[in-house]
This record gives C-alpha cells, structure tokens and sequence, in this order.
C-alpha cells in the first residue's frame, strides 16, 4: 500500500512575467549604458533645432528620432537619462521602505503582543498622512536633491512593507510547523528566522516589485512640482512638466515620458502580480 | 513514584484575564506502551491537552493548576524552553494536519531530522540514514526522493505519512496524536491508521490518541478518556467503556457512532437532556472549584 510516486510540477512563468521583465530589462540596460546609447548630450541646447517632431513626421532631422523640446534638447536621450534617476530612486527607495518596513512588520506579527501594539500604533498614526502632500512637504523641508526624494518615499512607503508582511507573519506564525520547530527546541528567534521567513520572502519579493512601480510615480510627481533633482538633469516626470506647457505646438514632449513613465510603473506592477501568481501555488 | 509514562494530574486552564477555565482539573495516565484514547467533541480541550504536554499552548492560555509529568518528571515547575526539551526527549507529535505540518520552504529531509540532530544529538549522515529507514517503514515509496521533496510536491497522505515517520524518529517512549486522521479522505484515513497503530506496536510507544472518533477508538486503543466541556466524564479501559458505558452522554457517544457490523442502524443525535444534564455538572465543578480557591 505505498503511495504513488511523487508529483513533481512547477508552474509555468507567466506571459506577463516575462514582458514585464522584458521592459524592466530595456530600461535597466538604457540607464545602466546611457552614455553610449543616448544619440546626443541630453543637455546640450540648440535653439535652431527646437521644437523638432519625431521621425515620422515631417520637417524632422535625421538622428533626433523622437524630436527635441523647446530648447532643442533630443527628447530620447533626455528619456535614457532620466531613466538612470527613475531607476536610482525605484531601487534604493525601495529597499530601504523594504528593509525598514519588513523588519517591522516581521517583529510585530511573530511576537505580538506588545511589540505588535507598539509598531501597529505607529503605522496607524503614518498612514493618516496624505503621502504625496507629506512627500512634498519632506523633500520642501530637507531640500531637494536625489538623496532627498529617496529618504522621502522610504519614509512614506516603509508602512505599506510593514502591514503586509505583518498580516503575512502573522498567519504564518500560526502554521502547525512553527509549533514544531518550538518542540523541537528553537528559541523565538531561531524560528522566526528559519520558520517564518523564509515563507515571507515571497510576499516581500512581490511587494519591493510593486513599491518600485510606485517609487517611480511618486518621483516623477516630485518631479513635476519641481522638488526632487535640479531642474535641468532629464527626469521623466520633469519632461512632463516641460511637455505640458507645450502640448499644443509639441505634444511629443509630454507623450513620450509619459508613455514611458506608464509602462515602466505598469510593467512593475505586473511584474509583481506575475511573481505572485508564481510563488502562490506552491505555498498555498 | 508510577509506573505511568505521561501522568496529567488535575490540569486546570483558562483564558488570561478572565475567570473561566478551559480545562477542569483533568487527570489521565498513558502507561508504556499503551494507546490511550482522548475523546470528545470539538471544543472539549482534547488539543489544549496535547499542546500543554508540549509547552506550545496558544499565549492566551494560561495554566491554572495541577501536573504533566513525563516519565516522573514534573514539565510545569520549568520554563518554556526547558520543558518543550524536556518533552521532546520523551515524546513526539503528530499534528491534525498535514497541510500545515510541514514547512513549505524546506525540504523534507530537514524536517525529519532536525529532531534527531537538536534532541537526541546524531551526526547528520546517521541522522539521514535513519529518516530513510523511518521513511521506508511507513511505506513511502523512492524514500531518497521523497527526502529531498519539497512538501507541495507531496500528496496529504504521503505528507501524513512524512509526519508520521518524524514523530518515530529518535524513538520516542510517548507519542502524541492530536486527531492525525481528521484533515484526510476516509480512504487515506484507514491507511494512515492502520500505519500509526503497527507503529506503535512495532515499537512499543505509547500512544495518546486524540481523536472525536468513537469508532476509531474502540479499533485501537485500550483505556480511554471521555471529555466534555474541559472535564473528564467518564475513564475505563476501552472494553469496559464499549460494553457498560457509565456515563449517560458516552452511552449516547456511543449510540451516535456509526458501526460497520451494524448497518441500518439508525443514528441518534445526543439527547439536549444529557447535554443540559452536563452543562450542570459543569457549572457545579467550577462552583466548587471557585470555592476551593478562595478559600
């Protein structure tokens, strides 16, 4: 009466993992070789060529293949560039929020009590913030600059780490194995870090996924405002702000950051649901 | 001292904060070897036993009053820590269910072993020898395979199985099963049975079975423990409580219990009588106990 062979089957990557990952890709490789791809200096100004239209359209110049803005700056290159800050931001902004607000959220949901009451109250009390308007007013306060908007969406999104991976702990925390590993001897922390994390690392993959989709909102909106890097380094949503004024003479200079700026948020948060969809069958 | 190898003396529990007490001074002994029979309806404190035994009670619960001795060792007087090792040295669980049993993010050798190594102190090769030989006595095929599986690549029953083979490892005198049955097919359910009781004879363990199925035990064990409500109703060994049941609410147990040799039968639902009947028994032993306390 022995049991059938063992099952082995792994789900497939999904299509949407992989043109997520795709874009995520393209854009990785445009910030990390910026230099060598961008076809002009993205500051370089040439009043005679301003305002040029992309390639397919008439009256445009050879090598300016997405046309220039005003100032007759090359709308891609400004674009590969700006994508380095996009990048920058996206990453060390939510890592920090990662590690901060998982660290929390791990604490809280494994030993309860107290320790929960405490980190619970504090989210509750951050969240009631606006979080853009507090964003503005964090990078107003401590000035502008590329360190400046990474420490504000860190300071704002470490909260949405810690509820998930705390509600996530929690249930794990619950789990007749973790009771095992206690008869077997562990200490609380032994098996908070050999039980329970291990089974949380896949929600906090899918979260970093998604927090970089909106890191790169949240800065092109400080962009926008003008709050994050010094007005002439290309950021997305700086050209945005560019764009808008001219939307009726050179609607080239809004769309195309703004097409970018949406697959790029989109294409992370696809990315996370894909890894989600990915982990889930094996854990539940 | 006594011959028996868990002795559970008068254990009382309650919820923190509040007055009420879970479990009412319940006694019961498993001597070596032997398949003692936990039965009761959810809710009965059947698990809150089993996991007091273990020192993995929910943190809400508090132990009010009496004893759990281990092979004479008294387990309340110590810590957590020291009494979950001391248990473990003594004694194995085998949890309801086998979904949740087993850590998803690591494979299975690591988990039959880790008992081994962390308690009974092997080396890790003997250790894998070991879980290979456990693995192959509860019939699972490809036990090298099934050593380096994750558990979602496993069926329930071959998880069940896997717990079954952790909770033999190291030969432990006291095995605890808190209803291993429950969360699996009636056909898997006979197997998984049959396994844990040739177990227990095969090696000699005694067993606390926990269980909400009369039929079950009437099929392996030898003296039993009827709960309700957190209080011992009624305890005889298993032929004597099969053939003149004492208590009204196990004779109606009994009655509400279907039986193979038996059929057409017809079933009947526990009498409200009996139950209000017990739910004044109830009450009347915490009164006394309230009383005792005060005093």
């Amino acid at each position: 009466m022995a049991e059938a062979a063992v099952i082995t089957r792994r789900p497939r990557a999904g299509a949407r993992l992989i043109l997520a990952g795709a874009w995520i890709a393209i854009i990785a490789v445009a910030a990390i070789f910026a230099p060598l791809i961008a076809p002009h200096d993205p500051l370089a100004q040439d009043l005679m060529l301003g305002k040029l239209p992309p390639f397919w359209i008439k009256g445009s110049e050879p090598g300016y293949w997405l046309g220039t803005d005003s100032l007759g700056r090359d709308v891609l290159s400004r674009l590969i560039y700006a994508a380095r800050i996009a990048l920058t931001v996206a990453l060390a902004a939510s890592l920090m929020a990662c590690i901060a607000g998982s660290l929390l959220g791990v604490l809280a949901g494994f030993f309860g009590g107290w320790t929960d009451r405490i980190v619970s109250r504090i989210v509750d009390i951050w969240m009631a913030f606006p979080p853009v308007l507090f964003s503005i007013l964090l990078v107003a306060v401590i000035g502008t600059g590329l360190t400046s908007v990474i420490f504000a969406i860190a300071v704002i999104d470490w909260t949405r780490f810690c509820r998930v991976i705390r509600a996530e702990t929690m249930q794990q925390r619950r789990m007749d194995y973790v009771d095992s590993a206690r008869v077997a001897g562990f200490s609380p922390l032994a098996t908070m870090i050999r039980e329970v994390l291990p089974n949380v690392i896949p929600a906090i993959v899918v979260l970093l996924s998604l927090e970089m989709g909106i890191a790169v909102i949240v800065e092109a909106i400080l962009s926008f405002v003008n709050l994050s890097i010094s007005t002439d380094a290309p950021t997305w949503g700086g050209m945005i702000a560019e764009g808008r004024v001219l939307i009726h003479h050179a609607w080239w200079v809004l769309v195309f950051p703004l097409i970018v700026l949406f697959l790029t948020v989109l294409a992370f948060s696809q990315f996370g649901e894909g890894l989600k969809e990915r982990f889930d069958p094996v854990l539940r | 001292m006594t011959d028996a190898l868990l002795e559970v003396d008068n254990l009382s529990a309650g919820l923190r904060g509040t007055p009420a007490r879970l479990l009412r001074s319940v006694s019961l002994k498993v001597r070596p070897g032997e398949v003692h029979g936990l039965v009761g309806e959810s809710g009965a404190g059947k698990s809150m036993i089993a996991r007091a035994i273990f020192a993995i009670l929910p943190r809400a619960i508090e132990i009010r009053e009496g004893r759990v001795r281990l092979e004479g060792r008294d387990l309340l007087g110590m810590g957590d820590m020291a009494r979950r090792r001391a248990a473990a040295q003594v004694a194995a669980l085998i949890p309801q269910d086998p979904m949740t049993a087993l850590n998803p993010s690591k494979r299975i050798e690591g988990q039959i072993t880790e008992r081994l190594i962390r308690i009974i102190g092997m080396g890790r090769t003997e250790a894998r020898k070991h879980a290979l030989e456990l693995l192959d006595e509860v019939h699972l095929r490809e036990p090298e395979r099934v050593l380096r599986s994750y558990p979602h690549e496993l069926s329930g029953g071959m998880r069940q199985r896997v717990l079954i083979a952790a909770a033999f490892a190291g030969r432990p005198r006291l095995i605890v099963a808190d209803e291993p049955t429950t969360a699996l097919d009636v056909t898997v359910q006979k197997q998984i049975l049959r396994l844990i009781a040739d177990m227990q004879q095969r090696h000699g363990t005694g067993l606390l079975f926990v269980t909400h199925n009369l039929g079950v035990v009437a099929k392996i064990c030898q003296s039993v423990t009827v709960l309700y409500g957190g209080m011992v109703i009624e305890q005889a060994s298993a032929a004597q409580l099969f053939a003149s049941p004492q208590h009204a609410y196990t004779r109606a147990l009994i009655a509400a219990t279907p039986r193979y040799d038996r059929p057409g039968d017809s079933l009947l639902p526990v009498d409200a009588a009996v139950i209000e009947a017990l739910r004044a028994d109830v009450a009347r032993a915490d009164a006394a106990w309230n009383a005792g306390r005060r005093a």
